[in-house]
């Protein structure tokens, strides 16, 4: 790939980023099929399994695994296997929630602290503010602060995450307004949102989409660790932090309850930072000069 | 120089000699021939110049010899390149260590990225005689700076212990050269190592290595693209395109009898430094850019003390008429440029004023500044970065003109027209800018900026990055919109032979300000001021008068001819 594109090394890519990279290497190959298992997995849930997720069965506490409960009971006689596929849906939508949020929030930061100078003194203080506290400390804050349903838990774990997109777009601006191609746009007569709009923005894809599948990762441990702090969204809901944070008391009488959910955060987590690490080296082009100089 | 050429150089053993030599592209080569079938001959004590334009394969030559050919994208699968007798394409990566700096040396375009910033630089020429000699501390020390004062560096002791940044461009090439030849390699590759500097400083690193290699007997196997600097230092020259040779032969011989076309083209397109006969006098034409006693302070501001100011412009008056061609001459940080970017108002003047078509522009607010926009248009020199390489060639010369209101439609088939006009066929406005060459790309830069019917356009640099035949074809294209439209042409440049070509008028800047402004005949061929005759004698090649095939008198009062 490098080679041949060579002798003409400064080719731009026109059309966006292309998916090429999802199966670039084995291991990217792995991580986009079980991501994929995953999500299809949390969808489909009331089709794979015909259990509640949520109903309570006192009789059967904690059976083991059969053919009826493939991963047995927990302690209130629920289904472990429709815990842990409707607990899917809460993780992966919080994650790419916290993703979408968090970026488009930034995004709009980003681009008006990268163009105007007093934007970018009050707003870069304010998210050196917000970066100076940890996030689940601020998560835990905002939760209690107003109460665990699946929003109020999705708004704080975005909110820590602003800060992160935001100093990325602007830093990226901030190099692109210098682009010749800015001034002649000026010197055009364009105003400041179409520069920003069609000259600036589309410098920003690419690091965004990368630092997407960060964020959403980071959400979906986040959200995990609210739950199992008891920070998070109620109980009853399944979601893999509730699941494992129940799962706790039971550690050595059923160690099952925390292990399968733990694995399926665990893949789901590791797979998107492979990909966004594959989408990284792919969308950089420093990284492939790199590559290909080797 | 005619002089350097004697007879006995050409017995001198060969140093460095190239035959058949083919690199490919890819791990093994098969690729692309990026190279294909050179063969050269450098002696000793002999400059041989390689000379092509961009992609002619003149630096893969040159890092093929000093096996620094990138190993994953290029190979050299054929021929032999014989440095004293060894072949190079054959040596061990130990051995080729030991040959870089004992027996060949490289110096490169840009010394502040050859040198390291962190390490002072007398240290850095240190390491070499550390790695390849095994002299005592003393030694090496007496050593280096009897080599530094050899390359004429002031306060030799001064700068040993100083780090590159703290040295100038010309200074820091010196250093490279130092490090070059401190271990007297019998070879020294330079790739276009005076291209980065200022024709003044140019001038003195060309006279240096020539000095050097006259006492040391180095060959010098020497990259350029510059007509000119082939002609001031060069023995011999080697004209190369697309990976092969064309021509090869005494400086003499080929600057004034070429035999092939290629370089009777090459040679036609170098402008010459005579100034073309002066244009009609447009005393009557309109003024539509006047720039009153403009100034730019850049202020940096430190915590302690006073603020300290950087005049980029002091003063700078200058009338534009219609239907003109006013050029800014000057070397790097004379301000030219800043002069450009506050006409433009892409930077806000501190002090002065700027008339554009009888309308003081200098106060307005960003706002008010809009509808004048139109007004001044600006190319740039990148013709790589000054296009957003995300849209269509279409919708950037659209934008302007959407900008004020102008319909999609109507636009784009104006976009059209100018695309015609400027030389490149109307369906390239669904294209993107990769697709097209620097030169095609200049063109297109100036289609967006003719878009919107400017009455200034402000040329920075507009031909700099140009090969010098695409940079002919640039120039023509500009004189002709200027005939065709009566457009008056702002043209910013360094290079006093593209002035004599291109201006009417010329002001000449040195550090801020105008020193000497006049008819373009008047000052480039009887400068008043020394800065200007000292920047005219620095233009390389200004014994030879390329076009015409032949070697002319080089002083400063050649008559307009």
């Amino acid at each position: 790939m490098a080679i041949e594109s060579l002798p003409n090394p400064a080719l731009p890519s026109r059309s966006g980023p292309s998916f090429g990279f999802l199966t670039a290497t084995p291991i990217i190959a792995v991580a986009t099929i079980c991501l994929t298992l995953v999500i299809l997995s949390a969808i489909f849930a009331p089709w794979l399994t015909s259990h509640d997720p949520q109903l309570l069965a006192p009789a059967l506490r904690l059976k083991p695994a059969s053919s009826e409960y493939l991963l047995g009971t927990d302690a209130y006689g629920r289904d472990v296997l429709a815990r842990i596929l409707y607990g899917g849906r809460i993780s992966l939508l919080i994650g790419l929630g916290a993703a979408v949020t968090s970026i488009v929030i930034g995004l709009f930061i980003g681009l008006f602290s990268g163009f105007f100078k007093l934007a970018d003194a009050v707003m870069m203080r304010v998210m050196d503010g917000l970066m100076a506290m940890p996030g689940v400390l601020l998560a835990i804050a905002v939760v209690s602060l107003s109460g665990a349903t699946l929003t109020t838990v999705l708004i704080a774990i975005t909110i820590p995450e602003i800060p992160r997109v935001a100093r990325l777009v602007r830093s990226v601006v901030l190099s692109a307004r210098e682009e010749p191609y800015v001034e002649a746009a000026i010197s055009l007569g364009s105003s400041m949102p179409k520069i920003m709009l069609k000259h600036l923005m589309p410098n920003t894809v690419a690091p965004l989409i990368v630092q997407g599948t960060f964020i959403a990762a980071s959400a979906i441990l986040t959200e995990a660790i609210l739950s199992f702090l008891g920070a998070g969204i109620s109980p009853e809901t399944p979601t893999w932090g509730n699941i494992m944070a129940e799962g706790r008391a039971f550690f050595q009488v059923k160690p099952s309850l925390i292990f399968w959910p733990g694995l399926l955060l665990s893949i789901a987590i590791l797979s998107v930072n492979l990909i966004g690490d594959a989408a990284r080296d792919a969308l950089d082009p420093r990284m492939q000069q790199r590559e290909a100089g080797k | 120089m005619s002089e350097l050429v004697n007879p006995t150089v050409n017995t001198r053993p060969i140093a460095l000699e190239i035959e058949n030599l083919v690199v490919g592209v890819g791990k093994s080569g098969a690729g692309k021939k990026i190279i294909d079938g050179i063969s050269l001959q450098v002696r000793q004590g002999e400059t041989l110049c390689v000379v092509g334009e961009s992609g002619s394969g003149k630096s893969v030559t040159s890092l093929s010899t000093m096996g620094l050919l990138p190993r994953d994208s290029l190979k050299a699968i054929g021929g032999s390149i014989k440095l004293v007798g060894e072949d190079v394409l054959q040596a061990s990566d130990r051995r080729l260590r030991q040959l870089r700096a004992t027996t060949m040396a490289m110096i490169f375009q840009e010394p502040m990225t050859a040198l390291n910033p962190v390490v002072p630089v007398g240290k850095q020429i240190d390491e070499v005689l550390r790695t390849h000699t095994s002299l005592g501390a003393s030694a090496r020390r007496a050593r280096i700076l009897d080599m530094m004062e050899q390359v004429r560096l002031p306060d030799v002791k001064r700068i040993f212990a100083s780090y590159p940044h703290r040295l100038s461009g010309g200074q820091r090439q010196r250093i490279m050269i130092a490090m070059a030849l401190v271990l007297e390699p019998k070879l020294l590759i330079a790739d276009e190592p005076t291209t980065a500097l200022d024709v003044t400083t140019q001038a003195q690193i060309l006279k240096l290595i020539r000095d050097l290699q006259k006492d040391h007997g180095t060959a010098v196997l020497f990259i350029t693209h510059d007509m000119g600097v082939v002609a001031d230092i060069a023995d011999r020259v080697a004209v190369m395109r697309h990976g092969r040779l064309v021509e090869t032969g005494a400086l003499k011989d080929v600057l004034s009898a070429p035999t092939q076309d290629y370089t009777r083209n090459l040679l036609s397109s170098v402008p010459s430094l005579v100034p073309r006969a002066a244009r009609e006098e447009a005393g009557f034409n309109p003024v539509v850019l006047e720039a009153n006693e403009l100034g730019k302070v850049y202020r940096e501001r430190s915590m302690f003390g006073k603020p300290r100011e950087v005049h980029a412009a002091q003063d700078v008056t200058l009338t534009l008429r219609k239907g003109r061609t006013l050029g800014i001459v000057g070397e790097s940080g004379s301000g030219k440029s800043t002069v450009a970017r506050c006409i433009v108002r892409l930077i806000d003047p501190t002090s002065g004023g700027i008339r554009l078509a009888g309308r003081e522009i200098s106060d307005l607010s960003r706002h008010a500044l809009q509808p004048h926009r139109k007004k001044i248009q600006i190319v740039f020199q990148d013709p790589y970065r000054s296009l957003n390489p995300r849209i269509t060639i279409g919708e950037s010369i659209c934008e302007g003109p959407i900008n004020f209101g102008t319909k999609h439609s109507v636009a784009m088939a104006r976009a059209r027209e100018l695309l015609e006009l400027v030389g490149l066929p109307p369906d390239a406005v669904s294209r993107y800018p990769h697709q097209f060459s620097g030169g095609q790309r200049q063109r297109i830069a100036i289609a967006r900026a003719l878009a919107l019917d400017p009455e200034v356009l402000v040329a920075d640099e507009a031909v700099s990055a140009l090969d010098v035949s695409v940079q002919a074809q640039v120039l023509r294209l500009l004189d002709d919109i200027q005939t065709r439209l009566g457009i008056a042409i702002l043209f910013i440049t360094h290079d006093l032979r593209v002035a004599a070509q291109i201006c009417d008028d010329v002001a000449v800047m040195q550090h801020g300000r105008v020193v000497e402004q006049g008819p373009a005949a008047e000052v480039l061929a009887n400068p008043q001021q020394p800065y200007t005759r000292q920047l005219l004698d620095a233009a390389p090649g200004r014994g030879w008068d390329f076009a015409n095939f032949r070697a002319v008198d080089g002083s400063t009062t050649v008559p307009a001819a």
